[in-house]
């Protein structure tokens, strides 16, 4: 994507931003409940009964320190893929929305880019906000917590990039209660973001490890904790997330243009 | 400003295919600058399809294509910037308000803030929607909606703007307000391409016009032409009972230069209308109505296919 593409790009975003100023306050809302929420009941409450402070089965760390930033991964991939299923569809066949814009000199590459972009303003309000509710249980160790919004963004775009391409070859929403049920919500449990994978079989640990999610956690739990053990060969979690997020944009720019190019 | 002779949109043998499906057939036409140019069709015609293309949201399977000589296959977003679209189904921005849908247009055309904000005011004003600025979009009337998509078609102040089926579903006052928005937008010098399958629609506005029926486009030439060439001046219109219908066979051919009969009534081509209704009246045809009209381009439809227009 060239920086010209981007201008053009932005514009889009711009589009989702003047939506966005009549319901950031309830979406920043939720944003904080979400994290306060999950920490008191699960870390706290569950936190309690399971693990003693320095409990081998979480590296030597508290349960809601280690559940705070897997949530976090977790609640990241969540929105993002929301956001690239019903309003993408709506743009593209209830609400035409994308039609309008093509009758403009953006194209299709501006359109995907801009809906990226616009993924990733989210996930950045959701992790800042997020961080921000785990520092008042003191979980994250700044500076390197800092990364943790970088890693969650680029989470959040390497599955919103396929999502896209899927719902652009969606008619109704039928397809995303399917997703969501079986396969956000199982990666939601299954990637090392409630407990540690090696607490299940090597071929399921395996399987968890090869998603994408997992990756995701792995590089803000690491980041969060400014822990090595959680974090392991991070070079590597990146190359995953970015090659799985360019596979990803290849198939919606080629979907999208089959669909709204006809 | 009377139409040039610089051809703004030129068409040979333009094709479209939808799989095995052709939905336009090697066409050909010429849009010359500041003409309003019509595409008169029934349903299916491939009037839509033949927009699309001009517009470049459509690839074009097969034939020759130029607009404000540039060709959409390579230069599809300098030709967008300077044409305006109003698509047959509104596709505003529901989650904008009716002045923001005009302002964030202009940004899709990278037209700066200030400027910007001075178009949709004046643009809110053409289309009479000046006091609705603030308002959502959902809740104005279907005839609003349509003046603000053609508001919002005139943001980048394109040269050629296409309208597929402007006033379709409108009631008649509201239609004839977009008539004459459209009137004076021809008059300030844009060029227009407006697709209708009304054909009074395409009488009041077109300077000139291609008849399309089932991919092909059949006639062309102003709406006097065509009626002169493919018409009587004059029809008289009657309407008998089925059993005074069935012992007619052929007692009226000799008053008409042609006679048309639908399922309801007999379209009599003639010269003179009066003349003619006394003709039938001399060889003692029972007639439930009748009526005397100058002949249109309905006529001309009905000519040329054996089918009326909106069936
Ligand atoms: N995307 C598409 N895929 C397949 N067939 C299509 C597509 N778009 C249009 N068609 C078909 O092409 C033909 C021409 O359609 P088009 O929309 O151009 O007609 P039209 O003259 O605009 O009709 P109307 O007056 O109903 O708007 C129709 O038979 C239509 O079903
Ligand atoms: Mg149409």
């Amino acid at each position: 994507m060239t920086v010209n593409a981007l201008a053009p790009a932005a514009r889009v975003l711009q589009r989702n931003l003047w939506v966005y100023r009549r319901t950031w306050r309830g979406s920043i809302l939720g944003s904080f409940l979400t994290p306060l929420l999950y920490l008191t009941a699960m870390g706290v409450g569950v936190g309690s009964l399971v693990t003693a402070a320095g409990s081998p089965a979480f590296e030597g760390y508290e349960f809601v320190h280690f559940l705070g930033p897997g949530i976090l991964a977790a609640t990241c991939m969540q929105s993002a893929v929301f956001e690239s299923t019903f309003p993408v569809l709506g743009k593209i066949s209830w609400r035409r929305n994308y039609e309008a814009m093509l009758a403009t000199p953006l194209g299709v590459p501006h359109l995907l880019a801009g809906e990226l972009l616009w993924v990733g303003f989210r996930v950045l309000t959701i992790s800042a906000v997020f961080l921000a509710v785990m520092t008042l249980f003191g979980i994250p160790r700044y500076p390197l917590a800092l990364l943790a919004i970088p890693a969650a963004i680029l989470t959040g775009l390497a599955f919103s990039a396929s999502v896209i391409a899927f719902a652009a070859t969606q008619r109704t929403g039928e397809g995303f209660s399917w997703l969501f049920r079986f396969v956000i919500n199982p990666l939601f449990l299954f990637s090392g973001t409630f407990f540690p994978l090696s607490q299940l079989p090597d071929a399921v640990e395996w399987a968890a490890a090869l998603t994408p999610l997992y990756h995701g956690v792995a590089l803000v739990r690491g980041t969060v904790l400014a822990e090595q053990a959680f974090l392991g060969p991070w070079p590597l979690h990146v190359a995953y997330l970015v090659a799985f997020g360019a596979v990803g944009a290849f198939l919606a720019h080629r979907l999208l243009k089959r669909r709204l190019l006809s | 400003m009377p139409p040039g002779d610089e051809v703004l949109v030129h068409a040979r043998a333009l094709t479209k295919r939808f799989g095995d499906f052709t939905a336009v057939d090697a066409v050909d036409f010429d849009v010359r600058t500041g003409e309003a140019f019509g595409f008169l069709g029934p349903n299916g015609a491939g009037k839509t399809s033949t927009m699309r293309m001009i517009a470049c949201s459509s690839p074009i399977s097969d034939g020759e294509l130029s607009v404000i000589g540039m060709d959409p296959r390579s230069q599809a977003p300098r030709i967008k910037s300077r044409i305006g679209v109003v698509p047959q189904i509104d596709n505003l921005d529901a989650e904008l308000t009716v002045r923001e849908n005009l302002l964030m247009y202009a940004r899709y055309f990278d037209i700066a803030g200030e400027i910007a904000g001075r178009r949709a005011d004046e643009l809110l004003d053409f289309v009479q929607l000046g006091e609705r600025a603030g308002d959502q979009v959902e809740p104005l009337s279907g005839g609003m909606k349509r003046r603000l998509t053609i508001a919002r078609s005139l943001i980048n102040d394109p040269e050629l703007v296409i309208l597929d089926e402007p006033t379709t579903g409108l009631d008649p006052q509201a239609r004839h307000l977009v008539w004459e928005r459209l009137y004076r937008l021809k008059q300030r010098g844009a060029t227009l391409i407006i697709t209708t399958h009304y054909m009074d629609e395409a009488e009041q506005l077109c300077d000139r016009l291609v008849v399309m029926d089932k991919a092909k486009i059949v006639a062309e030439g102003s709406p006097r032409d065509l009626i002169q060439r493919y018409s009587t001046r004059e029809v008289l219109e009657i309407r008998v009972s089925d059993a005074v219908r069935a012992t007619l066979n052929g007692r009226l051919e000799d008053v008409a230069e042609r006679v048309e009969e639908l399922p309801d009534r007999l379209l009599l081509y003639v010269g003179d209308g009066e003349q003619a209704l006394e003709a039938v009246h001399d060889r003692q045809v029972p007639l439930e109505s009748a009526l005397v009209r100058r002949a249109t381009l309905e006529d001309v439809f009905l000519r040329l296919t054996g089918r009326t227009l909106i069936e």
